[in-house]
């Protein structure tokens, strides 16, 4: 229609063009941003299950850490990341520790939910077979929180990915986020909005990947009574 | 020989007692019904046998042995099956076992026999959901006879289960108790299923909950299917009821 430049707001088509020409490049950074996520992702996902279930088995804890967890959330990453480059350099670190702020809440309360629903009669029924609290936790309460636990994982990748590329804005040599700092910088937006769309599938493939897994793990759940 | 044994059990919960002074006894393989209506703290005292929770006053024995409060010991099915719908079957029945410290494969072994004594032969490899209601009462019922193959609490095992199938599960229950020799306790309201199913019958009325009559059922436990419909059926139905209008419901 001509109401906004080309250069501006450019064509699907050459936004397609502009990925298939910069693919190469295009990897490179994605290579790096997924190392970041999946290393933050997986920091996260190891810390979250040892507070949740600390949580679970202390009241006290749970009483202590759940508001300051909740408080934490109304902070926004993106005002934090600054703090984080001065804090921890321009390399890798200040990156995942974003990743690994992003995505432990949505999986702590998942697995905290998760451990709230188990049966309370199937855990007296277990209590009654002498089970230990560790026993209750491995049969009953983790296998209950799966479902929480995947759906909060879906959240997470897409929410790794984005942080990733938010604290490569700030800094850098490698990266989408730095890649989109570049291109930015030259106005060069076809390429803005191809790592853009990329940043989508990407997120897409992640969380169709957990989906995947979840079938795997939970095949109980595949069965059609 | 007394397999199991209550005296002088009582329960308190902020000052209101639930039971009082709960006598009860079962032999060896005896099946023990103990009757009453609902909110007479029959629950409670399957409670306190299994050891999940303490009484506030009395002691209970398993062959002679004092194991108030002591978890492990006794196995209980409760209302509901409890399979775990994550588990196949055969991984919901060794479960106990597993408890107990046995390795995977030797639970499953030893438990691998008794699908077919117990008719479930085929659905080792099953989850929960594709099994019938009947079925899921048999698995939950293996699974507490792999627990503890001498002493059994059952809390109203078949009273989930519609009338056609809760009669197929009562003559399916005495076949396997004849082939199994274990001793059960069992729960129920159901003055049909006490008759039908048990050796001896408590009766527990009023609040808080007491014995207040205890009955032999004098036939042998391989019941003819017209049992039910019998003189000496009648005649102890009619005892019972008799019993619970003279002392009164609990609500009253």
């Amino acid at each position: 229609m001509g109401l906004i430049p080309k250069f501006m707001l450019p064509s699907p088509l050459d936004v397609v063009r502009a990925l298939m020409k910069e693919f190469y490049v295009l990897l490179g950074h994605t290579l790096v941003s997924l190392k970041e996520s999946f290393i933050g992702l997986t920091l996260s996902m190891v810390f979250a299950f040892i507070m949740a279930i600390t949580m679970d088995r202390y009241k006290l804890v749970h009483r202590a850490v759940y508001p300051l967890f909740i408080i934490s959330q109304t902070i926004p990453v993106i005002a934090i990341a600054p703090l984080l480059v001065l804090w921890m350099g321009y390399g890798i670190a200040p990156k995942i520790f974003l990743i690994f702020l992003v995505c432990f809440f949505p999986i702590v309360i998942a697995l905290l939910e998760g451990f709230k629903a188990a049966d309370r009669d199937t855990i007296r029924l277990m209590r009654s077979m002498g089970a230990t609290q560790n026993q209750i936790l491995v049969h009953i309460k983790f296998p209950c929180a799966l479902g929480g636990l995947f759906a909060g994982l879906k959240v997470s990748v897409s929410y790794a990915i984005i942080g990733a590329v938010i604290a490569e804005w700030l800094g850098g040599d490698k990266g989408l986020g730095v890649y989109m700092t570049r291109v930015r910088k030259s106005y060069a937006f076809d390429k803005m909005f191809a790592v853009i769309l990329l940043i989508s599938i990407l997120s897409l493939l992640l969380m169709k990947g957990v989906s995947y897994i979840e079938r795997k793990v939970t095949p109980w759940n595949n069965i059609k009574n | 020989m007394i397999k199991l044994e209550t005296r002088g059990i009582c329960k308190e919960y902020d000052d209101a007692r639930i039971i009082e002074d709960i006598n009860v006894q079962v032999n060896n393989e005896e099946i023990v019904a103990l009757l009453g209506v609902s909110g007479v703290g029959k629950t409670t005292l399957f409670n306190i046998v299994s050891g999940v929770e303490s009484p506030t006053k009395g002691q209970v024995f398993l062959k002679g042995e004092d194991i108030t409060g002591k978890t492990g010991r006794i196995s209980y099915m409760q209302q509901k099956d409890l399979l775990m719908p994550y588990k196949t079957i055969l991984d919901n029945v060794t479960l106990p076992m597993l408890i107990r410290g046995y390795r995977k494969k030797e639970a499953r072994e030893a438990a691998s026999d008794y699908f077919r004594v117990f008719g479930l032969e085929g659905t080792q490899g099953k989850y929960p959901i594709q099994l019938s209601g009947g079925m899921k009462q048999r698995a939950a019922f293996l699974r507490s006879y792999l627990f503890s193959k001498e002493m059994m609490l059952l809390d109203e095992p078949f009273s989930a289960l519609d009338t056609i199938t809760k009669s197929s599960m009562h003559s399916w229950y005495l076949r396997i108790m004849s082939h199994v020799k274990s001793s059960t306790l069992f729960i129920t309201h159901d003055i049909d299923e006490a008759i039908y199913l048990s050796d001896r019958i408590y009766i527990l009325t009023g609040r808080p909950g007491k014995v207040t009559k205890e009955i032999i059922i004098d036939s042998k436990r391989e019941r003819a299917e017209d049992f039910t419909t019998s003189d000496t059926f009648i005649h102890y139905k009619k005892v019972i009821l008799a019993h619970i209008k003279e002392t009164g419901y609990p609500y009253d």
